[in-house]
């Protein structure tokens, strides 16, 4: 198959500065549209910054960026964001109940594609009527996971979800992570937790002081 | 009793400056030379501002010098605003524009529907007190908004990310800031004639003019207060939210105050 066609990010020469600092320095790379795709890295290497220009939060001073082949800015952001759902290292609850914060990402969602995706991220769909505030870390981060889903998107950038969560609420996400890259959507997941890597990555990349190049032999088997 | 206040009447009140200074003087406040420049500044501005009026409003001139006037006094407000709250982006233009439209919402229905005649006598004092009354409002509403927006960021751009336009995902942001900015102009509202007499009524009063007069002038005044600072605050938000945000849907970098 085209390798082109497999890619779901392509950065052409991307370089974003800040403070004067070059946070990512003419990164050249694709990233493949299947499975989950890990960009590991330590703290301030840029990571989230690579996330974000995914979802056009954030745009390069310099360079390109793809997706599916299209150039981000000729893309409608609005479009992109919701083929190109994100979720964030800390938990981002909206006022309201769970079922008031799916209904953000989904007006017209209605309770059963509600339920629904409340059930692929392993949460119990009578939480629909319960205040979101009132989640326990772990349960908030799968709703917005579950939010995010109801947008239906093709790419679910993640960025360190699990970074506050304990291990079992962490083992739970992952599980669900791995599930959602097994129904075809494509995943991209930042972490500096190399142990987790291991355990969710069909491939690794390793950003370190700018550059974003392939780590050999870390994904799991 | 004789209905204006004399030279020497304005001589004897300077009494009270001195009292409030004397005050100061004796709590150690160290505020007496602040006082005294205040009073006097404040007596300086208003005699120019009077010799101003008594050119701008006599009869015979053009109504059109009272619209220079009025035109002025919308400028000096926004620099005014822009000052108190640097931290608002591009506070200036915002606010001069907000300030228009108050003056065209107000105004418009004062003078348009013959509340009051259209004379210079009317038309600059009614303006004055849209633009100072509104001042407040129009500042906390746009330092509200630009505080919500960024201490929420994570919250906005969650939004964002689930593919809502930028005037949606700010909507919850500018109700808060909006809400923030009217609730004490309806409370003062609520509070008139009960917890004190407002300023254009007391003067009406100590004028000469009948109590029940000077209560229609300062109900008029009151709502056209409440309709100002509605539309000045609601200009200033809805105008900060397209420069607060680029046209392809990010939320610009905002400072913290400690950054600034």
């Amino acid at each position: 198959m085209d390798e082109r066609q497999l890619a779901a990010f392509e950065f052409d020469r991307v370089t974003v500065k800040r403070a004067g600092r070059r946070v990512l320095d003419e990164v050249t790379a694709s990233v493949s549209a299947a499975g989950i795709t890990v960009i590991s890295g330590p703290s301030g290497a840029g990571k989230t910054t690579l996330l974000r220009l995914c979802n056009r939060l954030e745009i390069p001073h310099e360079g390109t960026v793809r997706y599916r082949g299209q150039p981000l800015d000729e893309l409608d952001p609005l479009v992109l964001r919701r083929r190109v759902g994100m979720v964030f290292q800390r938990p981002t609850p909206f006022p309201g109940t769970v079922g008031d914060n799916l209904a953000v990402a989904h007006p017209d969602a209605g309770a059963a594609k509600m339920s629904a995706a409340l059930n692929r991220v392993a949460l119990d769909p009578g939480l629909l009527t319960q205040e979101a505030r009132t989640l326990s870390g772990g349960e908030l981060q799968r709703m917005c996971l579950a939010r995010t889903l109801v947008t239906q998107p093709e790419t679910l950038l993640l960025d360190e979800p699990t970074s506050a969560l304990d291990a079992r609420p962490k083992q739970v996400f992952e599980t669900t992570a791995r599930e959602l890259a097994a129904s075809g959507i494509t995943i991209i997941w930042v972490t500096h937790d190399s142990d987790q890597a291991g355990r969710v990555a069909d491939r690794i990349y390793q950003l370190r002081d700018g550059h974003l190049t392939p780590a050999a032999g870390e994904a799991r088997p | 009793m004789n209905d204006t206040v004399s030279w020497a009447g304005l001589a004897v009140s300077l009494l009270l400056v001195a009292a409030a200074a004397g005050i100061s003087w004796w709590q150690r406040l160290g505020l007496q030379r602040q006082i005294l420049i205040a009073a006097a500044r404040a007596l300086v501005q208003l005699l120019l501002v009077g010799v101003a009026l008594t050119l701008v409003i006599s009869p015979g001139r053009s109504i059109w010098w009272s619209w220079l006037w009025v035109a002025a006094m919308l400028g000096y407000a926004a620099t005014v605003a822009r000052r108190r709250a640097p931290e608002v982006p591009h506070l200036l233009t915002l606010a001069l524009a907000s300030f228009t439209a108050a003056a065209v919402v107000t105004l418009g229905v004062l003078f348009g529907l013959h509340v009051f005649p259209l004379t210079g006598r009317t038309l600059v004092p009614i303006a004055g007190m849209m633009v100072g009354n509104s001042m407040t409002a129009t500042v906390l509403a746009g330092r509200r908004l630009t505080d919500e927006l960024r201490d929420k960021r994570d919250e906005v751009e969650a939004r964002l990310a689930l593919g809502q336009p930028s005037r949606q995902a700010a909507t919850p942001y500018v109700r808060a800031s909006l809400r923030a900015a009217l609730t004490p102009q309806i409370e003062t509202t609520k509070a008139t004639g009960l917890v004190f007499l407002p300023g254009a009524m007391t003067g009406l009063i100590l004028a000469g003019a009948a109590p029940l007069q000077a209560v229609l002038v300062q109900a008029v005044v009151m709502f056209l207060v409440l309709a100002a600072t509605a539309t000045t605050t609601t200009v200033i938000a809805l105008g900060l939210i397209r420069r607060l945000f680029t046209p392809d849907h990010r939320l610009i970098y905002l400072p913290a105050p400690a950054d600034r």
